[in-house]
């Protein structure tokens, strides 16, 4: 992306691919594939809170396993600091220690048989930090995102509610001093009087440890709270890119504008009347041609089932995947092209 | 109440499976009129569904105890059983879930299934008049190339498609109730809304009294004429949407209903909080169960239970503090 | 590190929570004292049987039991019964539980390995233990133990080779299944191993499960060996085996069927020992809450 005034970004990731092989021959042979990731470019700047949002199959979660690079990217690169991920420069190692993720899932995502002490020390340990440094941190940080260690250090995750849980998956994230936490729907599966708690726990220690998050989430109002900037996908493609207000006070996208929609007014007098828009997310196995909202937008016209947009600015900051915000593109509503 | 298709009297419903009783439902009463819409809201082990399925009888016999009453268009569900049990669910009323890939029956094709119900609970409807009505039914609730869809598995369908097929089946029968139990939770949130508005078209043409199990006070508000708030067990502040909405009473409400985080970010402020976690329902504090997490607990809150305090208009909350909290 | 001002309160570890749920489930445990009573007889025997299980008395064959000084009857060539069975017991608990250790040590490395690496690696093993699975164990047993002829050691690696085929498929899919669950994705993010995860993460939570299956083999792997020495492929006369008694008895079955049942008797509670306190051990070890 075209970033020139915005200073070095912390983590850069250029034109990510991943496909699912689904269907196999006789031979072994792939046949069909689903197309998970399909050119994701962005940027994570220092300091920032990027928000991920899209609906159940749009890549979301993919990307930020395909970051970590906890499955491998079909193709692309990412840079951290300026360097590229798994070279010699930055050996994986070293780039998973700066970059932690924190899971939807917090019964899943600790080991059952550990104890919640044993969880957190186990990263630093495998960085070759002292069993007794490791355990000092670990209940540090156990203090730090309130949880007595006294009356949690001991406990297995069993043991503990969804809420502590996720509190102890923070910890175990952070015990790595990283610089940047990757929240995949970190606080979507807790009690909304839980969500709150959690979500001013990441803000506090955002601000205490200097740390850039990519907070990836299905919920709009929550993204809101949290982001700095917003990026919205759709099957596997990055539809709008902005800073957190000017989207949702000003979204281009039709697909941007239809979740926005899609929002609940908690107004008994507002209550919504038509649906912004019709049927379901296509299958990702076999996208629509084109745009791949085409199929469900209701400004789509020929050319959008022939070319698929490029993410180009908008205005400064605000980029957007839209022919009808693409010069020249042949969109009735695109501005002319500039002389 | 008078006049009313379903009315709960003092449900309590009790799992003894485990080492300690858990006292899932703590004493809840409330009444529907026809046509009436309740949105039963709480979080996870507060007790909604449990209340849901106790209506349809849906929980194991040898493990759970239930007391109280529940009369649904004059059938006493309580002194149900076998044969007459059958027939009351789906013909009387009937259930739509949050996943409909367990109420469906993955080997048999949608349109067999609808059939099948409507010739069970209607004996003497031809297999072709069923089948007429299932296709009147997805054409009500919308499915696409409904002839074609009819014959379809469900897991050939997307989410939503599923889930107005479900919503289908569970009409099959003109039921008088409509219990939905979380229905678009699993739902993309542009999905989710055509579905509540689907459910709401249908509730109004079709004058179905409906509970409206969710976790989602956005939710309620869509589709419900009254919201029941529950906390571990009991129905702790029930109005009218636009009462509890707006001038909520209880504090576990009124916490609820600050906590969204609505409106974005309050210029870098903290998200007012409830602080503390649900209880644990195999051992329940004498009195108030939210008074441990109340800013507004007193000593006076931990002796006993309150009682149900009326404000007019049918808005009553339980909490000793009413008066005082504004 | 500063002194804390208090002790960190520890929970009870997993195999103590374990082992206090299955003193609670009085079935199991049952179970788990007829086995350790088995177990106490078999390395006793010596001590505890009334006379020398080879010494056979020409007069006093084929006995019924309640016979005055032979409690449970005389064997075909007049030797005591119940030091025979006792005696008997040394081999017959060998034989159920050393296969299904061996067989445990080498199917749940298979299988783990497999599990873990996926892909090719998990193709070409778990392929090849597919081979061995297609046959049934009584005619790969019989088949294994015929070509390395008789004998107590050959009878031994006959049902080792039986019993990591379906070790190996129970380790692979439970592996399989911890491999992708979120701890062990965070762990991989954490910048571990491979061999470090798989002893820290995956280990911890399979080998319960793979070891509760192996004990469930034990009766298998007992019978089997009976079955092998009734045949005349595992142990040889005079050892005293459960099998082989059923097998040198058989001719008396319709003169003193009683006393030909014993040895069958034996193995049949020593089974269903074995099973019941395996099943007490499964649930005891499937804590949720």
């Amino acid at each position: 992306m075209k970033d020139e005034n915005a200073s070095a970004p912390l983590l850069q990731v250029r034109g990510l691919v991943k496909h699912f092989p689904v269907k196999k021959n006789l031979l072994g042979r792939t046949t069909s594939f689903v197309s998970a990731v399909d050119g994701v470019d962005f940027d994570l700047r220092q300091g920032e809170t990027l928000g991920v949002v899209g609906e159940s199959g749009c890549g979301k979660s993919t990307t930020a396993r395909l970051l970590l690079h906890l499955i491998e990217p079909t193709a692309g690169t990412i840079r951290f600091g300026g360097r590229t991920v798994g070279s010699v420069a930055l050996p994986l190692k070293e780039f998973r220690r700066q970059v932690q993720m924190v899971f939807q899932d917090s019964y899943a995502s600790l080991n059952p048989r550990l104890t919640v002490e044993e969880s957190i020390v186990f990263g630093p340990m495998v960085h070759g930090i002292a069993r007794h440094v490791a355990q000092a941190r670990a209940h540090a940080l156990l203090e730090r995102v309130g949880l007595d260690p006294v009356r949690f250090a001991g406990r297995f995750t069993h043991e503990l509610s969804g809420g502590q849980r996720q509190r102890v998956n923070i910890a175990r994230a952070l015990a790595l001093q990283p610089r940047v936490l990757v929240l995949d729907e970190a606080v979507s599966a807790l009690d909304k009087s839980v969500e709150a708690q959690v979500l001013n726990l990441l803000l506090d220690l955002k601000g205490e440890f200097g740390l850039t998050y990519l907070f990836i989430s299905h919920d709009l109002e929550v993204v809101r709270f949290m982001a700095d900037r917003v990026l919205v996908m759709y099957l596997g493609r990055v539809a709008e890119l902005a800073p957190t207000e000017d989207l949702y006070t000003g979204s281009r996208h039709p697909y941007t504008s239809a979740l926005l929609g899609s929002l609940l007014s908690m107004d008994p007098d507002r209550r919504t009347v038509a649906a912004p828009i019709s049927g379901d997310p296509p299958n990702p196995i076999d996208p629509p041609a084109g745009c791949r909202f085409h199929t469900r937008c209701a400004s789509a016209q020929a050319v959008c089932a022939k070319g698929a947009p490029g993410l180009a600015a908008h205005s400064r900051e605000h980029w957007v995947a839209c022919h009808m915000f693409d010069a020249g593109s042949g969109h009735g509503s695109a501005p002319a092209k500039a002389a | 109440m008078t006049g009313s298709i379903l009315e709960i009297r003092d449900l309590r419903v009790a799992f003894t499976g485990a080492a300690k009783p858990v006292r899932a439902v703590d004493g809840v009463d409330l009444a529907l009129v026809p046509g009436e819409v309740v949105a039963l809201l709480g979080e996870s082990g507060s007790g909604k569904s449990v209340t849901l399925r106790s209506i349809l009888r849906l929980h194991p016999e040898n493990k759970t105890r239930i007391e109280g009453s529940i009369v649904a268009a004059g059938i006493d569900v309580m002194a149900l059983s076998g044969a007459a049990l059958a027939d009351f669910r789906g013909k009387t009323v009937s259930m739509i879930f949050q996943e409909p890939m367990l109420a469906l029956d993955p080997v048999y094709t949608l349109g067999a299934q609808i059939t099948e119900a409507i010739r069970k609970h209607e004996s003497g409807v031809s297999a072709d008049a069923a089948r007429k009505r299932a296709l009147g039914l997805f054409e009500r609730v919308r499915i696409p190339s409904p002839e074609r869809r009819l014959d379809s598995y469900p897991h050939e369908l997307s989410g939503g498609m599923r889930q107005r097929a479900m919503i289908a089946l569970a009409l099959a029968c003109n039921p008088k109730v409509l219990l939905a139990d979380e229905p678009t939770t699993a739902l993309d949130a542009t999905v989710q809304v055509q579905i509540l508005l689907l459910l709401r078209e249908l509730q109004r043409e079709l004058d179905l009294a409906m509970i409206f199990v969710t976790h989602d006070i956005g939710v309620g508000v869509e589709v419900a004429d009254r919201i029941a708030v529950m906390y571990a067990g009991r129905i702790v502040e029930i109005g009218a949407v636009r009462d509890v909405i707006r001038a909520p009473r209880h504090p576990y409400t009124i916490g609820l209903l600050s906590t969204r985080a609505q409106g974005g970010r309050l210029s870098g402020k903290r998200l007012p909080t409830i602080t503390g976690s649900p209880p644990d329902l195999a051992s329940l504090p004498p009195g108030c169960a939210f008074a441990p997490r109340c800013s507004s607990a007193t000593s006076a809150c931990l002796e006993a239970a309150p009682a149900a305090v009326e404000l007019g208009h049918g808005h009553a909350v339980r909490c000793i503090h009413t008066a005082a909290v504004a | 590190m500063p002194e804390r001002a208090q002790e960190i309160l520890r929970s009870p570890g997993y195999w103590v929570t374990v082992w206090r749920r299955f003193l609670r489930d009085p079935v199991a445990l049952l179970a788990a004292l007829v086995v350790l009573g088995l177990i106490l007889m078999a390395v006793f025997a010596p001590w505890i049987a009334p006379q020398d299980p080879f010494q056979g008395m020409s007069l006093q064959r084929l006995k019924p039991p309640g016979t005055e000084g032979y409690p449970l009857g005389t064997d075909e060539l007049g030797r005591d019964m119940l030091s025979r069975l006792i005696h008997g017991a040394r081999i017959s608990l060998f034989m159920g539980i050393v296969p299904v250790l061996c067989a445990l040590a080498i199917g749940a490395a298979i299988g783990v390995v497999a599990g873990y690496s996926g892909g090719w690696t998990n193709t070409l093993l778990m392929r090849t233990v597919d081979v061995f699975f297609a046959f049934p164990s009584v005619l790969l047993a019989v088949a294994l133990a015929g070509a390395l002829g008789p004998g107590l050691f050959n009878g031994l690696i006959a049902l080792t080779l039986v019993f990591i085929p379906p070790i190996a498929r129970v380790a692979e899919s439970v592996t399989t299944g911890v491999r992708t669950r979120d701890y062990v994705e965070a762990a991989k993010a954490s910048g571990a191993g491979a061999l470090l995860i798989i002893r820290k993460h995956v280990l911890g939570n399979v080998l319960g499960p793979i070891f509760v299956y192996a004990m469930s083999l034990i009766a298998v792997s007992m019978i089997l060996a009976a079955g092998l020495s009734f045949l005349g492929l595992g142990v040889k006369p005079p050892q005293p085996d459960w099998g082989l008694m059923l097998n040198t008895l058989r001719t008396a079955m319709y003169t003193q069927p009683l006393l030909c049942a014993l040895p069958g008797v034996m193995i049949f509670i020593t089974s269903i020992a074995f099973n019941l306190m395996t099943d007490g051990l499964r649930s005891a070890m499937d804590i949720k809450t």
